[in-house]
């Protein structure tokens, strides 16, 4: 019995690494400490009614941003053991297999568990705001989004610790993927954390195309709608095209690897390369889910620290636009080295080039926005004003790879690293933490300390040129990527180590980061509802920060784009706009469903992974039950009286 | 006060300048800007064609950035103009429309060129009689075959110069990716396809391939040399290594296939048909079309066949350098 049990542990923890054992103990002292914290604050009814059965599209916003960060932790821990195995020839710092498992889970972490909620928790936090809308279209289905997400999340982190990680690359080619190359179970929570999270990640897309068709303000004319919410539309779209595909694609793995079908394993009549296209089909369109986003963040913050109207809007309009159709034209790119036809790739490289070209016209407009504009640099537009070299370097690399003949040189190598990391930091993150710095005080009612902010920017800019720019070096030294050591006859030392030392800068430049928003919460200034000097141009700054729950006491009437800025524009004058009349504002209720319904997806995944039946079956049972619960709950909102929100903008310091 | 701002933004665009210059000179001797092929060459020449297309549109973009920073601050005893409702210029924006159209076009035209270039043997040597070369990846090691000189190799090659190599690629576990920078771009590896790759050494010298694609554990030592060698030092070679008594046989290979790396290592004779069986094996038989060898019309034993560079499967290869051989 005993020796059964330890079997059992011995296969069903990860063993044998002192880093994983560091790992154990510090995910219980950890688990230990918010359990006793929560408990001597008495503050376990406070987490259930404010957080885990919320509806707000602000709080599952925040706490969107709390995952994020976190999974940007733990992502960015697996880069720095990446970087300090590779610091120098020969490291024995980390075995091959634990290497191959840490840059699976960076590259996965990345960008399913740290771009996109981090880009959902902007979709949050402010496009309810930004077009006048109390909450977005399905609160509940956008608090159901979130947990799956986060038990997706959940599931592929657990397989630090239980089972063992993934270790056949971020986009798990087969056959390495499947069960003759990956016997163990990573694969599967690589698969189940995905698909899970992937459903949320779906319904999030058509959440907020929904939001955005049917509940802008009165008056708000989608021409008239500001560039985020733009971007946020576009993104969406791509999203409701893409992430079926990836579902069937892993849907297709897990077919294989659970009840051995070939749908790509060669030795049964399936073809691996089918798999290879599937994947980018979703994975290439993902990249500009991501990056769109991040353009519409920069739209808003250039117009509002240039103090001037953007520049050029139907263009950049145009251009997303532009931007999420080609985006399903150039999948092929990834693997110009596959053996297509000269007409397939010059095709690909075709529409690959095609697509700097309304991305070029975006950074035009951008430098136009500033152009004769009066331009301070706060956090926001440093971060945006770090992007523009950045991302203006990196899409001439993605032109120079976009070259197929030359890619058969490029690809795989530390020159699509450099490149890409490049897109995905210097466009993705950095737009991302600009849109953060940039509402933080919108969201939670204080600025971030600029000091400290100035240091964080400066070490993550200074550490990401230092980190990356050697590495196209390396490549173009014919260093591939995923190669967890190498030798001194190589001549790759020097530039290696000094990729390692800007890695370490960024870490240290996100330590800044987390000592700047510690500090803040204690000393950070207190916002304004119009935070940003009064120069803010759109819905969102004419409400209180942080806004009350019900967002806006009274709908906008939206006559112009950058409403806002007109509305103060015209008071200076003294034109006012009329009052409008108080009603009863309509809200959605607060719901246990979707977090109990995510947790039992959570085991259907985890019982998939392990093989137990029993698990599927009470997972599923549950996840009906949810359904079921829910179709026939008839006591979903309520209605706030016009005296409480006369009240609650009184306290505000607004009167009506 | 002027005047000192005006020297020091010069002498900061001349160190820019000196600093361009050198990373520019240093970069002529990685591998892959310092080609010993002319495939690699080709790609070489496309790569420093692409950097200065994109270069004439980055750097002035850059700098009409940095003018932008300084002149426009929100400074009050700023004298720039100020325009916060300047927002449309159809002339302006057509231009920045059009100059990014123009450079994509421009090097359009070089990737469509040099992408149908590449799919043929160089033109110069087409009167030499290629060597093939069989090549498979396997868990964690690379097998290479001489079909023509009936001998085999781990883990290293040698080759004639001046002499067009033909690889025939396959896997027998993961996909994998073959390359030798200094010869030429890489290929993919797949198990159940035969892939086609030219490359040529226009000189004698010692050059670096490996794996491209991840495998796997021990991927990070898929590493092997590619010696290339005068014409009689690679008969000497061959003749020395055919007195190897080391026979490449099913029993062999099965040994070779056990997980884990591999030493450098010669066979002296090989079974003929063991690269198609790897074909097959691993897939080639469900995909027939996928290996010419198993349609029989790419004779594996009879090397003046299949060599003579001009046989249909060579004149179709399409991609730069390969493909599988499934669309026909």
């Amino acid at each position: 019995m005993l020796d059964s049990i330890k079997d059992f542990a011995a296969d069903f923890f990860v063993t044998g690494d002192p880093l994983i054992y560091g790992a154990d103990v510090s995910i219980a002292l950890v688990s230990i400490a918010i359990v006793f914290v929560l408990t001597y604050f008495k503050k376990w009814k406070w987490l259930w009614r404010e957080w885990l059965t919320t509806v707000d599209h602000k709080k599952i916003g925040i706490m969107y941003l709390i995952a994020s960060l976190l999974m940007l932790f733990r992502g960015g821990v697996d880069a720095l053991l990446m970087r300090t195995q590779l610091a120098l020839p020969n490291v024995e710092f980390l075995q091959a297999d634990h290497y191959n498992a840490i840059f699976t889970t960076h590259g996965t972490i990345m960008i399913l568990f740290m771009a996109m909620p981090m880009m959902f928790a902007l979709f949050n936090m402010v496009v309810p705001l930004q077009i006048g809308a109390r909450d977005v279209a399905f609160p509940f289905l956008n608090a159901l989004s979130f947990w799956l997400f986060l038990m997706g999340a959940m599931l592929l982190n657990v397989s630090f610790v239980i089972g063992g990680s993934p270790d056949a690359g971020w986009l798990s080619y087969p056959p390495l993927s499947e069960l003759s190359g990956s016997p163990g179970v990573g694969q599967d929570f690589y698969i189940w954390g995905i698909q899970i999270s992937g459903i949320g990640s779906l319904a999030t897309g058509i959440n907020f195309i929904v939001t955005i068709l049917k509940m802008r303000a009165p008056g708000m004319k989608l021409m008239k709608m500001p560039l985020f919410s733009w971007s946020v539309l576009s993104a969406c779209i791509t999203i409701l095209f893409a992430f079926p595909i990836l579902t069937i694609t892993l849907a297709l793995l897990f077919l294989d690897r659970y009840f051995g079908a070939h749908f790509f394993t060669l030795d049964g009549g399936g073809m691996s390369m089918m798999y290879v296209n599937l994947i980018w089909m979703w994975g290439h369109p993902e990249v500009y889910i991501v990056v769109l986003p991040a353009f519409g963040i920069f739209s808003e913050i250039v117009a509002t620290f240039s103090k001037k109207t953007i520049f050029g809007y139907k263009s950049m309009v145009f251009a997303m636009m532009v931007i999420s159709v080609l985006s399903f034209f150039t999948w092929v790119h990834h693997f110009f080295t596959m053996g297509s036809s000269a007409d397939v790739n010059s095709f690909f490289a075709i529409t690959t080039m095609a697509i700097a070209i309304p991305t070029g016209v975006k950074v035009f407009n951008w430098l136009f926005t500033m152009f004769r504009g009066r331009i301070s640099f706060q956090s926001p537009m440093l971060w945006t004003m770090g992007f523009i070299p950045c991302f203006l370097v990196g899409g001439a690399t993605g032109v120079m790879l976009a070259v197929a003949p030359a890619d058969f040189q490029y690809h795989n190598s530390y020159f699509l690293i450099a490149h890409f990391h490049q897109v995905l930091i210097g466009g993705v993150v950095f737009g991302y933490l600009a849109g953060i710095y940039y509402w933080w005080p919108k969201l939670f009612g204080f600025k971030l300390d600029e000091k400290r902010g100035r240091w964080a920017f400066w070490t993550w800019n200074i550490g990401f040129y230092v980190c990356f720019f050697p590495q196209y070096f390396l490549g173009l030294d014919g260093m591939t990527r995923r190669v967890y050591t190498y030798g001194w006859d190589r001549g790759w030392a020097a530039l290696n180590f000094t990729s390692t030392i800007g890695a370490f800068m960024m870490g240290i430049g996100f330590l800044f980061q987390v000592w700047q928003i510690a500090y803040s919460v204690r000393k950070g200034e207190r916002a304004t509802g119009d935070a940003w000097g009064g120069n803010g141009r759109t819905l969102e700054w004419s409400i209180p920060s942080p806004p009350p729950v019900y967002n806006f006491a009274v709908v906008p009437q939206v006559k112009h784009a950058d409403d806002w800025f007109h509305v103060k524009e015209d008071k200076a004058k003294g034109i006012e706009r009329p009052k409008q009349q108080l009603e009863p504002i309509h809200m959605p209720k607060n719901s246990a469903i979707p977090f109990v319904m995510a947790s039992f997806f959570f085991l259907v995944g985890f019982g998939f992974t392990f093989h137990w039946t029993w698990m599927i079956i009470v997972g599923a049972l549950g996840v009906f039950g949810s359904l079921f619960a829910r179709s026939f709950s008839y006591d979903v909102d309520y209605y706030i009286p016009v005296d409480e929100v006369i009240e609650t903008e009184r306290k505000l310091g607004r009167s009506y | 006060m002027k005047n000192s701002h005006k020297w020091l933004w010069g002498l900061g665009i001349a160190l820019a300048i000196a600093a361009v210059a050198i990373v520019v000179v240093w970069s002529g001797s990685l591998m892959v800007l310092d080609p010993k092929g002319p495939v690699a060459e080709i790609q070489k020449n496309l790569i420093w064609i692409s950097v200065i297309l994109c270069a004439v549109i980055i750097v002035p973009v850059l700098g009409i950035f940095a003018f932008i920073i300084v002149r426009y601050r929100d400074k009050p005893d700023n004298k720039a103009p100020y325009e916060p409702n300047w927002s449309h210029s159809t002339k302006l924006e057509a231009i920045w429309w059009g100059i990014p159209i123009v450079i994509v076009v421009l090097l359009g035209y070089f990737t469509v060129r040099d992408t149908y270039k590449l799919v043929k043997p160089p033109a110069e040597t087409a009167h030499v009689a290629p060597v093939t070369i069989q090549v498979t990846s396997m868990d964690w090691k690379w097998l290479f075959q001489y079909p023509d000189q009936d001998i085999a190799t781990i883990n290293y090659i040698n080759i004639p110069e001046n002499t067009p190599i033909q690889f025939v690629l396959t896997s027998s576990a993961a996909m994998n990716s073959f390359w030798i920078p200094q010869l030429g771009g890489q290929t993919y590896a797949m198990p159940g396809m035969a892939m086609r790759m030219w490359l040529q050494a226009d000189e004698t010298g010692e050059y670096f391939g490996s794996g491209a694609n991840f495998t796997g554990t021990d991927f990070a030592k898929m590493n092997f040399t590619v010696k290339s060698m005068s014409q009689d030092d690679f008969n000497d070679w061959v003749s020395k290594s055919q007195q190897e008594t080391a026979k490449l046989d099913n029993a062999a290979y099965n040994k070779l296939s056990v997980k884990g790396t591999a030493d450098i290592q010669t066979f002296g004779s090989m079974d003929p048909n063991l690269f198609n069986s790897i074909v097959i094996k691993n897939g080639g038989h469900h995909h027939p079309a996928n290996g010419l060898d198993i349609r029989g019309a790419y004779p594996v034993k009879d090397g003046s066949n299949e060599s003579s560079g001009s046989e249909p499967d060579a004149a179709n290869q399409t991609s730069g350098l390969s493909q599988p051989e499934m669309n026909h």
